[in-house]
């Protein structure tokens, strides 16, 4: 990756909270434009990283650059052109839903006409018309997250980061906004996006990295990553539960690689079919068998031996 | 969400920091305090009713002991030598009680519910705005509050005939200076504070300092150990401030209180952005 032109560099990133490294040497580069994601289970060090670039905590060693500022020197020229989304959403919930996005605006310096126009169009994007003079409060959760996202919008960010921007939404709604984003990523506007859903990780991002225990384990497009760590397609065979462990030895015979979870087996192969006829033959009898695609979960298995989503 | 969201008017970057606040550790301050405390504004626009609730507190005691209990004491001794009115001898010490309650109470209660609960200065920091400009919004607020609360003290008193000097003009802005000096410590101290239970701690400060500091009877009924212990407390040096300027008493050594003040009003500020450095921007 190109370190001259890139939006955020980091190399050697570390956040430290008292002795425990939540961080411990990240090295990204992110593109003007590009979508980028921290792909990770609790506690991997996402929020702590996008906290870091957001300049809302500040370093705790290596190198920072965002946007070709330090962060610990030009705090508040970076996050003029920031937006932020945070993993909790902290509405004014002293404020109705229009107060939110014009005072909001405010804080960044733009006009009170300019403010009052702009709540205007971002409570069309959020679907919050209706709800305009309404308290933040009783607002659903999902409302909530979109008055949330619209508000990092107010300012017109060059740079949109969003710490898990779907948890908590149905699924319609996670469409709708994914599609929201996808159409702000074609204004230009480069994505940054923490998720431990892989489904949004491979919708939302050109890019990502795996993080695992405040480390990157793996970097590339979704595909590289599934090329790369894992092969094209897998069969899962369910065994009852506890009985899994019996056939391990078996399988194992039949493929590239094979992964044990608590109610069945994960055989990585490039022909499923195959590889169940295979283990039919082989005398083999599942309670089911079902071929699939591989998936970054199964990249993220590779890699860390653990299930994303536990 | 449905429609695209254009792009326009690109806000203006934060002004470039001045001579003066280049000393300052960067990324403090912004100079863009007025956003937040136009916010003040915004939210306290429908609760202008629980604001005016605290400005009969001090109303009330001047009724009761300046005017009912007066009654039974008479004329005391003034501050330049004088006999006045005791309705007159109390009213500057409830006025700069008035000036601090207004503050003490924003700057604890209200603070407290915004940084701890309502993550408001969480969402804050994520502007352009910094710690500073948290901490100059949210102290400019509380002594606005408490400079309303003294401004209409002030009007209650003119109206009793209880100024009798021209320098009681200044007690406005002296009560103003006062607000700033307890908003700011009153800040300061809020960050401190983990749970609500530890405002009963501030209410054991508050309340003895109000009996106490020379609101209701002069400091040299003190003997000498207790009466330089009452000399340390604030509201002794707002008490005398006010009293002095109320009656006309007027000398150098009130610059002496002014100077308590402003050393408080640095003291608090610079604390309570340090703190909300360290307690958000970890
Ligand atoms: N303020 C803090 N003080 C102490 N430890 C912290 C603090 N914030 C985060 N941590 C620790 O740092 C580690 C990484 O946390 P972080 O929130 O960055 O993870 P995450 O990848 O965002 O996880 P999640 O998916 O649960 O949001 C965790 O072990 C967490 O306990
Ligand atoms: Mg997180």
């Amino acid at each position: 990756m190109a370190t001259a032109g890139s939006l955020i560099h980091a190399r050697g990133l570390v956040k430290r909270f008292g002795s425990f490294e939540a961080v411990r040497g990240v090295d990204v580069d992110i593109a003007p434009g590009e979508s980028f994601g921290f792909l990770g289970p609790n506690g991997a060090g996402k929020s702590s990283t996008m906290r870091m670039v957001s300049c809302l905590s500040p370093r705790s060693g290596g190198e920072l650059r965002v946007l070709g500022m330090d962060p610990d020197t030009d705090g508040p020229r970076i996050r003029a052109r920031l937006g932020v989304v945070p993993q909790q959403d902290n509405l004014d919930v002293e404020l109705t839903v229009r107060e939110n996005l014009q005072v909001y605006g405010r804080y960044f310096g733009l006009s009170r006409a300019a403010v009052r126009e702009r709540a205007g169009e971002l409570m069309e994007f959020a679907q919050l018309t209706d709800r305009a003079d309404a308290k933040v409060e009783p607002l659903s959760g999902g409302m909530k997250r979109r008055l949330t996202i619209a508000r990092a919008l107010v300012n017109d960010p060059e740079v949109l980061l969003l710490d898990e921007p779907t948890t908590g939404l149905d699924p319609q709604a996670r469409h709708v906004l994914w599609d929201r984003l996808f159409r702000l990523k074609q204004q230009g506007v480069t994505l940054i996006v923490t998720t431990h859903y892989m489904d949004e990780a491979e919708q939302l991002c050109d890019r990502l990295v795996v993080m695992d225990g405040g480390r990157i384990a793996a970097e590339g497009s979704p595909s590289e990553l599934i090329r790369r760590y894992s092969t094209r397609e897998v069969l899962e065979l369910r065994f009852p539960f506890g009985r899994v462990a019996d056939h391990t030895e078996v399988a194992a015979r039949l493929a590239e690689r094979v992964e044990v979870l608590p109610d069945r087996l994960l055989l990585y192969t490039d022909n499923g079919d195959a590889a169940l006829a295979a283990a039919h033959e082989a005398g083999l009898r599942p309670v089911s068998g079902l071929v699939r695609r591989s998936t970054l979960e199964d990249v993220f298995l590779r890699l860390t031996g653990r299930s994303l989503v536990d | 969400m449905t429609t695209d969201v254009p792009t326009r008017e690109v806000p203006p970057p934060p002004p470039s920091r001045g001579t003066v606040l280049r000393i300052l550790p960067p990324g403090l301050y912004a100079g863009r305090a007025s956003a937040l405390l136009e916010r003040a504004f915004v939210a306290n626009r429908r609760a202008w009713l629980a604001l005016l609730s605290g400005f009969f507190e001090p109303l009330f005691y001047l009724l009761s002991l300046g005017v009912g209990f007066g009654a039974l004491v008479g004329q005391v001794v003034g501050p330049g030598g004088e006999p006045i009115d005791y309705a007159a001898f109390i009213a500057p010490g409830l006025l700069a009680a008035s000036a601090m309650n207004g503050a003490v109470y924003d700057a604890t209660f209200n603070i407290f519910f915004k940084l701890r609960h309502a993550k408001l200065y969480d969402a804050v920091l994520a502007t352009p705005l910094g710690p500073l400009d948290v901490a100059i919004a949210e102290i400019s607020w509380a002594l606005l509050r408490g400079g309303a609360y003294a401004t209409g003290f002030l009007a209650v008193m003119f109206g009793m005939g209880l100024l009798t000097s021209p320098w009681a003009l200044l007690a406005l802005p002296a009560a103003l200076l006062v607000s700033l000096a307890f908003a700011a410590v009153g800040m300061a101290c809020t960050t401190f504070i983990r749970s609500t239970q530890d405002f009963d701690f501030v209410q054991l400060a508050i309340l003895p300092m109000f009996l106490f500091s020379t609101t209701f009877y002069p400091i040299d009924v003190y003997p000498g150990g207790l009466r330089v212990l009452i000399e340390c407390l604030p509201l002794y040096h707002g008490v005398e401030l006010m009293r002095a300027l109320s009656t006309g008493a007027v000398h150098w050594g009130l610059l002496g209180h002014v100077a308590y003040f402003l050393v408080m009003a640095a003291v608090g500020l610079w604390v309570a952005t340090r703190r909300l450095g360290t307690l958000l921007l970890r």
